[in-house]
């Protein structure tokens, strides 16, 4: 591999889009193929390019069948899943790291300067906005997963009321059994209905009888790490 | 973030930016079990560091001696192990699988 290409890879691993990375594995020629192009100094017939393009829709790393000798290696690469966590508490303290660990981007969202203050979260990406314009900064789609740890209405509601606006394959919510029977109450005044709110975990993560704040937070992310790979299936 | 210690791209970058002499070990192919699937990197310094993996553990020792290997002779390289040997069923280690592993120097 080239210094440039490896260079090439990682630029657009930054630009979080999908593209894939082809290998001749006799001559280690490589060419990077995205929607738009393909970059290198292997080349690719048109329906090779196609191939390779149905490939990262399907995340399907390689190798692909081919006439040339010792065949061609393609590896996917997709942006990573994004965990968005409301509330910078002391779950969250635990729970951002655990996330970034697994792969996750992730993103912390509170207005209240105190709890996002410096050394609070190490290098974890803090949004300090109300939720209402922190979820729209961060936009979630189908590969993010949203969790609130406020225990504030007015902080939970907002945000659980755009992650249900949003295909996010995950929303917990933490809170007590009978909090969060009092929380689905308000988001159906809301206008929500039962089948909306069901998509809310409530209390949140896996029954572990989780009491410290990282016991809390490993329940959590095994929770969202069960529903990422069901939604896969 | 994509910059993280559990990152071999990220680890390959960084030592390549140095100025040190690397490869990329990938897997390419597994069939039965395996411990880590089709793309999994591992980054390996010529002086036998490495980050990431490729298998859970067994065969990375090899695959690492093949990089600097590689390193030397500045040319990719196809390594096959067959990871359910008796050796590995001994101390067991027998996931019964195969794995095909590229190995890429950087240059």
């Amino acid at each position: 591999m080239k210094q440039d290409f490896l260079r090439l890879v990682e630029d657009r691993r930054r630009a979080k889009q999908p593209f894939a990375t082809v290998t001749d594995l006799q001559s280690g020629r490589q060419s990077l193929v995205n929607e738009s192009a393909a970059d290198g100094d292997l080349a690719l017939s048109a329906p090779q390019i196609d191939d390779v393009r149905r490939r990262i829709f399907a995340t399907r790393s390689g190798v692909m069948d081919s006439e040339v000798k010792g065949g061609l290696f393609v590896r996917v690469y997709s942006p990573p899943a994004r965990m968005v966590i409301v509330g910078a508490v002391h779950i969250a303290q635990a729970l951002a790291p655990m996330a970034k660990l697994a792969g996750f981007d992730v993103v912390v969202i509170d207005p209240r300067e105190a709890f996002v203050r410096a050394g609070r979260l190490a290098d974890i990406q803090a949004i300090v906005e109300w939720p209402d314009d922190g979820m729209k900064q961060v936009a979630p789609d189908a590969r993010t997963a949203v969790v609130t740890l406020t225990h504030d209405p007015k902080l939970d509601d907002p945000a659980l009321a755009a992650a249900l606006h949003s295909k996010a394959f995950y929303i917990g919510a933490l809170g007590s059994r009978k909090t969060h029977a009092q929380r689905l109450e308000r988001l159906s005044g809301m206008g929500f209905s039962s089948t909306d709110t069901a998509r809310i975990h409530g209390p949140v993560g896996l029954d572990i009888d989780a009491q410290t704040p990282g016991e809390i937070a490993v329940s959590i992310m095994a929770q969202v790490i069960e529903r990422m790979r069901a939604v896969a299936e | 973030m994509t910059a993280s210690v559990h990152d071999p791209l990220n680890q390959l970058s960084l030592w390549v930016a140095d100025g040190k002499k690397a490869a990329l070990a990938t897997v390419i192919a597994t069939w039965g079990s395996s411990p880590r699937p089709v793309g999994s990197h591992m980054a390996v310094l010529e002086s036998g560091d490495f980050s990431g993996s490729v298998s859970g553990g067994c065969i990375e020792g090899a695959v690492v001696a093949a990089a600097q290997e590689a390193i030397g002779t500045g040319r990719p390289k196809v390594l096959e192990y067959g990871i359910s040997n008796e050796a590995a069923w001994e101390v067991g280690l027998a996931c019964g699988g195969r794995v095909q592993v590229l190995v890429e120097p950087i240059s």
